[in-house]
């Protein structure tokens, strides 16, 4: 199938104070129709700057080095404002990580959606708001012609969070964006903002690209994975693939820190060190000083993404086949050995 | 309904308590002051002295004149003025207080819409050349002072080009365009460099990101979603300002020779033309507590947040 969305060795850079800080360095990936495609890494890992390159919503100071972002086909970063204008919230919408501060407080939350309808589409004042009652209706709002007309004070954060979707929703888009959308909800809330987007999903088919730090909500939602480290993609798969048969040694420290209902022991793994400042970063693997793998490869050049099966690359001279065989951490070896007990037996009952 | 009703009552109940104090203190203040209203005091012998003080009252204890000028008050008697033959003052402020209230209004108008204009322009340009350009216009405005400006327009536009009128006010509302321009130039900075600080923090809020991701244009986002955020502290400030340019600039009437509260005001304090004083006092503090009123309401109406529990 075409790929709805193409990034082809995107490099976008800031100017600061201290120097140009390499956000995201050469990466590329593609997203399928209908698929959610997870962006997973630590903070300042440029998971959020990719989205919001898609989207064309860097701040004055960031430059885009290099690269292309294609749209079926066409380059969003050739597009004129006035084309992005159309692209964004038409045809790619996105939903930010903080309900609470991403609704304007002075107006109506229905005006808010309806506004977002207009602007993609030629319909009357009435069938907008039609429209933004159906969607608040849609997104699980109860009592949506009552509550078109309250401001965003007047909700709870997993109910503002549903409003933000609902106008994400509004002109129907082919992508959505979703950076974060659970981190600033509690875990209830959290899991009912997840059951939303994969309904809205199943229901419009529209493709989805999951920017989280939480491997749990990986797990929960995602099709395929790219693990991000340093401005760079350092491991993608599918999700099964990134989860049990990881490759690369920082998605092993993000499994391993990870607890699962068989740790018993009372500390949580931590990857050692912090990540790299981006500004002028040192040849060679990012991860390479945290890393207790680290070969003196890693130190002089920084690794190509080995493949590993048709959908699974990894970026870690340890899949060199001049690399030394090195077997994955204990826990690590357990979720694919439990994984494939799991396959076996799903398999045996079938 | 009812919230409201009882809203509104309980704070005109305190602004009648405001103005009570206000008088009150004036009033007492304003007999601590050396010297009497009359301008020829020294020739006068005490004979004459005392005839005057019993004909206007003031040789009763201060008490008693305190208690009798609220009872004329509440009835609706300011007293006359003790430097206009006599003229009532209630008179004296009604025929003067129309050209200032309507100069007063007419500059904040146009002085706060040019200015949120700029304001927002230069935040959304901000600390690029159309930035720099508004806050040095809002500097030199927020610097120069009215006079200069309004001696200034004179020279242009009645010296030089015979546009308009040089002063009086007797054109109708040619005679008010130059006074206003005059008297517009401070709301105009005050507003353009307060509305430019809100908006560039407004603009970098997180429901403006969302406005851009849903397609707006940055102009509409600017002035929907930006200035209606951006507008509400400004609305704190609007009202002493407006109170202040109603009140009259003793200036700006003098050199325009428009016969306006401001310099009344002055003069009466220097006379201790005590009614004058009185009720000038008390007219600008009703104006006074009437803007902050207002702005309250004002500030329900636009800020949802801010709206008086269980009202609706």
């Amino acid at each position: 199938m075409e790929p709805i969305l193409q990034v082809n060795h995107l490099s976008v850079s800031f100017d600061t104070y201290a120097g140009k800080v390499e956000a995201v360095r050469d990466i590329s990936f593609n997203l399928q129709p209908g698929e959610t495609l997870a962006l997973v890494g630590e903070s300042g890992c440029g998971k959020s700057v990719t989205c919001r390159t898609i989207m064309r919503l860097l701040a004055r100071n960031a430059n885009i080095d290099q690269g292309s972002v294609l749209f079926r086909g066409d380059d969003l970063l050739k597009k004129s404002n006035r084309e992005m204008r159309a692209i964004r919230g038409g045809k790619i919408a996105m939903i930010f990580q903080d309900p609470m501060t991403s609704l304007d407080p002075t107006m109506q939350i229905g005006r808010q959606i309806a506004e977002a309808v207009t602007l993609h589409s030629r319909v009357s004042r009435r069938d907008a708001k039609k429209r933004a009652v159906q969607l608040l209706h849609q997104v699980g709002i109860e009592n949506p012609e009552k509550r078109y007309r309250q401001y965003p004070h007047e909700f709870s954060g997993g109910q503002r969070q549903r409003i933000v979707i609902a106008i994400a929703l509004a002109a129907n888009p082919d992508i959505l964006i979703a950076d974060e959308p659970t981190t600033a909800l509690d875990v209830t809330m959290q899991a009912q903002i997840l059951d939303l987007i994969k309904e809205i999903q199943k229901a419009t088919g529209t493709s989805v690209i999951f920017i989280t730090h939480d491997l749990g909500v990986v797990a929960n939602v995602a099709d395929r994975v790219a693990v991000m480290y340093a401005g760079r993609i350092i491991e993608i798969g599918t999700a099964d693939e990134v989860f049990y048969d990881p490759r690369h040694p920082y998605t092993w420290g993000l499994l391993a820190s990870m607890p699962t209902l068989a740790t018993d022991s009372e500390t949580l793994y931590a990857i050692p060190g912090t990540p790299p400042t981006l500004i002028h970063p040192a040849p060679g693997d990012a991860f390479a000083p945290r890393n207790a793998y680290a070969l003196e490869a890693d130190r002089i050049a920084d690794p190509p993404l080995f493949p590993v099966s048709a959908t699974h690359l990894a970026a870690t001279w340890l899949l060199d086949p001049r690399a030394p065989q090195v077997q994955p951490p204990e826990s690590i070896r357990l979720r694919a050995e439990e994984y494939r007990q799991k396959q076996s037996a799903k398999g045996a009952s079938l | 309904m009812k919230r409201w009703t009882k809203y509104i009552g309980t704070r005109l109940f305190y602004m009648a308590l405001t103005l009570f104090i206000i008088t009150s203190a004036t009033f007492f203040l304003m007999n601590a002051l050396p010297g009497t209203p009359y301008n020829n005091q020294d020739r006068l012998t005490q004979v004459q002295l005392d005839m005057l003080n019993k004909k206007y009252g003031f040789d009763q204890p201060l008490m008693q004149r305190y208690v009798n000028y609220l009872g004329n008050v509440l009835h609706g008697d300011f007293g006359v003025s003790l430097q206009f033959s006599d003229q009532p003052v209630a008179t004296l402020l009604g025929q003067r207080i129309g050209p200032s209230i309507q100069l007063g209004l007419q500059a904040v108008a146009f002085g706060t819409v040019i200015g949120v204009f700029l304001g927002v322009i230069a935040a959304m340009h901000q600390n690029r050349a159309l930035d720099v350009f508004c806050s040095l216009f809002a500097i030199t405005g927020r610097s120069v002072p009215n006079f200069v400006v309004a001696v200034l327009l004179q020279f242009i536009f009645a010296v030089t080009l015979k546009w308009l009128p040089i002063g009086l006010w007797d054109e109708g509302f040619r005679s008010t365009i130059l006074p206003t321009l005059a008297l517009s130039i401070s709301p105009m900075a005050e507003s353009c460099r307060f509305i430019r600080t809100e908006m560039v923090e407004v603009l970098s809020s997180d429901y403006i990101e969302l406005a851009r991701a849903k397609g707006m244009s940055e102009i509409r986002i600017a002035f929907t979603h930006g200035l209606r955020n951006g507008l509400i502290p400004l609305i704190t400030v609007l009202g002493p300002m407006t109170v202040s340019l109603m009140t009259g600039s003793l200036v700006v009437e003098n050199i325009f020779a428009i016969p306006g509260i401001g310099e009344q005001f002055t003069k009466s304090i220097l006379s201790n033309d005590y009614y004058t004083i009185m009720a000038v006092t008390i007219l600008f503090s009703a104006l006074l507590v009437s803007v902050i009123f207002l702005t309250d309401i004002l500030y329900q109406i636009i800020d949802p947040r801010v709206r008086i529990e269980g009202a609706k």
